[in-house]
């Protein structure tokens, strides 16, 4: 007896993917991060596919031959230990498997989590991606530049999202472009995002946080570079400035439209994982361990307000990010 | 006192649902009371300690939940059939898919697979009963009255509303100010109390109170898949309940443990959680792979393939499950070295469990396979598994998963494991030991129309979910728009549920069937068994076995039908037995007051119940009742009766 389910099923996944799979956003990649995972992914579904049929097959033979009928009636089937061989087949081959699929996976893991080797050239463009109630603040330090709810980015350019969260955990994701990645509020994570085509993408926070969830989407722009600059040179000449009070608001609300200010919120408002804030504090160990982040360099870029109390730490001037940091606070108090 | 957070805001389906609870309360009081019940209920099923009605009690409490379950189920595939649906709305839809989550993990598939076990564990090693007899009745009620305070949270005070994993800040008071998440802290705190002492007692029992000769490699897979279970029960338990003691401290003691401020760690929730999640996924799937080695056995009349590699494949299984937590967070950015190593990690469990696959496929080779219900759901296990494995291995891959990771795939992925791997393993269980518990078979007729309805269904409603994420439809949306294309697919998912819906109808309705006009069993060994439990008479009597057996092979009920090798050969002598108990029974309630006064803050009479809860356990450890002995004549009059001789 065949299982028609499954095998009906699988027909079914054959007619989805083979006409090209347009409306299924993962496997249509527009940049060089979402192309290594849509590569990877289509990789191990045929991997996958070879393991499905062998098993199938298998399954099949075993039930139409052995099945109970008429002719085999009052047949005692013998006793049947097992065969070290046959056992240690389907040990070793899912093995090979699984070391060709892990190598695949550090590799594509590893490509993902850097800047895309065409881009490697390029100083990336810094964005800040903050997650706060059903929204997204994005601000642009290098620009002075801050938008709500959604992102222009050059085409061809290397850009480097900075993800936080001024409350619940959101995870950013543009399907398109990039996995997706956690925004926490006590640290800073990194995504590596490029776009090689001209389009508006959808991006959205996957992450479950609350009654407004469903509608956090954004729109991400990807235009020419001569569009951006002039983009960016208009946002600075006509949209008004964001003020701590008028950021307070955003903050506040819980569903909003799109948003454009002339200045950013990390000038008065700075992002977790900053120096200062994290020295000082007890969770520095933590941090340390974490690979996603940089403290130091974004330091530089917006120089966040002295703390009120200075550890002894914080005195030392800009301290270079190989430097070995104090791992514990007694070890901090004994220097 | 503030009586405004007793009440859940309005909306026609939690008054309909408050209006049912109440009729069918009253019902049944109403019922027990007019039949004069109330005198029977107590003597033979509040108080029992017998391991094989504790055991039909978890399952018809499992069967409840599964329809509760299901309830939030089809709401959930109706309010995301069609685009900007207007059938639930955001705070509502979220309580439904948490308390979804909950309830078919908890207490639906754990206990389900707990009421099988308690039944069938005694019997398959050839014991009078469990270690612990009593301490298995405490376990119940505690179980029990966890999953009904859950349950209440729906019209008093509000389900918990941030999914069943309750990531913080999300589920801290700031984000989550009802009483919802206080309800999640407490009823698995108590509920998983009651788990974590079954854990304990099983794996003594098994340990301890094998028959003479049975050896731990003559054990039948479903014993030694249920030992394995416990151990990781023991092991991953206390995990839940420090996370959610210290999640119990945030939310009503304004402790700091998870929250932003003040030094919390919102990833220290998502660790713990997961530390303990993940091997609970193992919980309810080895126990699953026991029950198809029995049922593969059994209706291909063979004995199992390979069974020394089957059982070194579930205890690395069971290793390897808690190795692999963090995968459950890749995108939290822990970097290249952190996700590759639980990638790995992730993977080679497919190996063990191709490994069992395959013993599977060869145990059915070369057998005389007869297609019984019960056979019918565990050989559409392994395809359908097979799926779900294969996609495991994708999600695995950490690089990929940052595409898959909190979106429909996901959902996909789960309901391919969990469902094949734990609900058809309980359905085909609950239809193979059926005639041993009861004495009569459930109809096979309307058990393969109810196997069809499930099996098509259940593929059209989460097959097109694979695709829904690789579109890009996340999780645990309440709605979406008409252009994000999400629409056709999950109305072809909503028409899939409605057909797994009339499958368990089915399911049931052939319980309410078959109990009124099967004819009754008087064999005993309805299915030509091979393991211990088809050689006590049907229904088995309290003490099990008037005779321990001697074991000397594996499927010992086995060799003893086809080469005569004596079973029973000691004669009958009296049987000690425990007495019945009305204290755990007791303790649950106290223990359910006690949590419902936690979750409104209510001090004085939570202190009142605490204390009540102390005077229970000290009144239970200073007891001083050795049970009875049933003497020799009764045992041969009753074994003369049931094996159908006249006395």
């Amino acid at each position: 007896m065949k299982k028609k389910g499954p095998l009906y099923a699988l027909f079914l996944s054959l007619l989805f993917i083979l006409p090209g799979c347009s409306s299924l956003s993962v496997l249509n990649p527009k940049g060089p991060a979402a192309r290594t995972l849509s590569d990877t992914i289509i990789l191990s579904i045929l991997v996958m596919a070879g393991v499905l049929a062998v098993v199938y097959i298998l399954y099949i033979f075993v039930l139409v031959k052995y099945r109970a009928k008429k002719s085999n009636e009052g047949y005692i089937p013998e006793h049947e230990e097992g065969n070290k061989v046959l056992e240690a087949i389907w040990i070793i081959i899912p093995i090979i498997i699984v070391a060709f699929l892990s190598v695949v996976t550090v590799k594509s893991t590893h490509a993902v989590e850097n800047v895309a080797t065409e881009y490697k050239d390029q100083d990336p463009l810094v964005i800040y991606a903050s997650s706060s109630n059903w929204k997204w603040h994005f601000s642009y330090p290098e620009e002075g530049i801050e938008t709500v709810n959604y992102v222009n980015i050059p085409v061809h350019r290397a850009v480097e999202f900075r993800l936080y969260s001024f409350g619940t955990i959101t995870s950013f994701w543009v399907p398109q472009l990039a996995g997706q990645k956690y925004a926490m509020s006590d640290m800073i994570t990194e995504l590596n995002l490029s776009a090689d085509t001209v389009g508006s993408y959808i991006g959205k926070n996957s992450n479950f946080s609350g009654k407004g969830f469903a509608h956090m989407e954004f729109e991400t722009l990807v235009m020419t570079d001569k569009d951006y600059q002039d983009w960016v040179k208009e946002v600075k000449e006509t949209a008004p400035a964001l003020t701590e009070e008028e950021f307070k608001g955003l903050l506040a609300a819980e569903v909003l439209g799109r948003k454009t200010y002339s200045s950013t919120h990390l000038t008065f408002s700075p992002p977790p994982g900053d120096h200062n804030e994290h020295m000082s504090g007890n969770g520095s160990e933590m941090d340390m361990e974490n690979g996603g982040m940089e403290h130091e360099d974004n330091k530089e870029i917006h120089p966040s307000p002295e703390p009120s109390s200075q550890t002894e730490f914080d005195s030392v001037p800009n301290p270079e990010v190989n430097e070995p940091l104090p791992s514990s606070p007694v070890e901090e108090t004994t220097n | 006192m503030d009586l405004d957070k007793f009440k859940v805001h309005g909306e026609p389906l939690i008054y309909g649902a408050m209006v049912s609870i109440a009729l069918a309360t009253i019902g049944i009081l109403v019922g027990l009371t007019y039949f004069k019940k109330w005198g029977y209920l107590w003597r033979e099923w509040l108080t029992t300690v017998d391991h094989k009605k504790i055991g039909v009690m978890y399952i018809l409490a499992a069967l409840l939940m599964l329809f509760r379950g299901g309830v939030d189920a089809i709401m959930m595939r109706l309010q995301t059939a069609a685009p900007e649906m207007k059938f639930l709305d955001a705070q509502h839809y979220n309580e439904v898919f948490t308390t979804h989550g909950l309830i078919m993990i908890l207490f639906m598939a754990m206990p389900f697979i707990i009421g099988l076990m308690n039944v069938i564990i005694p019997l398959q090693i050839g014991a009078r009963d469990v270690a612990f007899p009593r301490l298995n009745a405490v376990s119940f009620w505690l179980f029990f009255m966890g999953a009904m305070l859950l349950n209440i949270s729906f019209v008093i005070g509000g389900s918990p509303d941030a999914g069943w994993s309750a990531y913080f800040p999300l589920a801290s008071l700031e984000f989550s100010p009802t009483v919802g998440n206080n309800y999640y802290s407490l009823a698995l705190q108590i509920s998983g109390i009651g788990t974590l002492i079954t854990g304990v007692n099983f794996i003594v029992t098994i340990l301890k109170m094998r028959a003479p000769g049975m050896t731990l490699m003559k054990m039948p897979m479903f014993t030694w898949s249920v030992l394995i279970t416990n151990v990781i029960i023991v092991f991953a338990f206390p995990v839940l309940t420090v996370a959610l003691a210290l999640m119990m401290f945030d939310r009503l003691f304004g402790s700091q443990f998870f929250t932003m401020a003040n030094g919390g760690m919102d990833m220290l929730w998502a660790n713990l959680f997961w530390v303990w999640g993940h091997p609970e996924v193992y919980i309810v799937i080895l126990p699953a792979f026991g029950i198809y080695s029995e049922i593969i056995a059994t209706f291909s009349k063979k004995n199992l393939y390979g069974y020394t590699s089957m059982v070194f494949s579930m205890v690395i299984i069971s290793l390897l499950s808690f190795l692999v937590w963090a995968h459950h967070f890749y995108t939290m950015g822990q970097g290249v070295m952190v996700n590759s190593f639980f990638s790995i990690t992730t993977m080679a469990i497919a190996v063990p469990t191709g490994v069992k696959i395959f013993n599977w496929l060869f145990t059915l080779r070369k057998g005389r396979i007869t297609f019984t219900t019960p056979m019918l759901y565990t050989l559409a296990f392994i395809p359908i598994f097979t799926i779900g494995g294969v996609t495991g291995v994708m999600l695995a891959m950490a690089s990929a998963d940052y595409q898959y990771h909190n979106t429909m795939f996901l959902v996909a992925h789960f309901h391919y494991v969990l469902i094949p791997g734990a609900v058809f393993a309980v359905i085909a269980g609950f239809h193979y030991w059926f005639p041993k518990v009861f004495g009569f078979r459930l109809n096979e007729r309307l058990g393969k129309h109810a196997f069809w309805w499930i099996i098509i269904s259940f593929n059209v409603t989460f097959f097109p979910l694979f695709f829904l994420g690789l579109m890009g439809m996340t999780r645990r949306m309440y709605t979406y728009s008409e252009e994000s294309g999400f629409g056709p697919l999950n109305m072809l998912s909503f028409v899939g549920a409605v057909g797994l819906a009339i499958g368990f109808v089915i399911l049931v309705y052939n319980i309410y069937w078959s109990t009124r006009y099967m004819p009754r069993d008087t064999t005993s060994d309805p299915w030509d068994g091979r393991t211990l439990e088809w050689a006590t008479p049907s229904p088995i009597p309290a003490y099990n076995f008037a005779v321990v057996p001697n074991v000397k092979t594996r499927d010992a009920f086995w060799a003893a039908k086809q080469d005569n090798v004596p079973l029973f050969e000691d004669k009958i002598t009296k049987i000690h037995l425990p007495n019945n108990t009305g204290k755990p029974f007791i303790l649950g309630v106290i223990f359910f007051f006690l949590g419902f006064f936690l979750v409104f803050s209510m001090w004085i009479p939570a202190i009142v119940a605490g204390v009540g809860v102390i005077i229970m356990l000290a009144a239970m450890s200073f007891d001083r009742d050795h049970g009875f002995y049933v003497p020799a004549e009764e045992v041969i009059a009753t074994e003369k009766k049931l094996r159908g001789e006249t006395v």
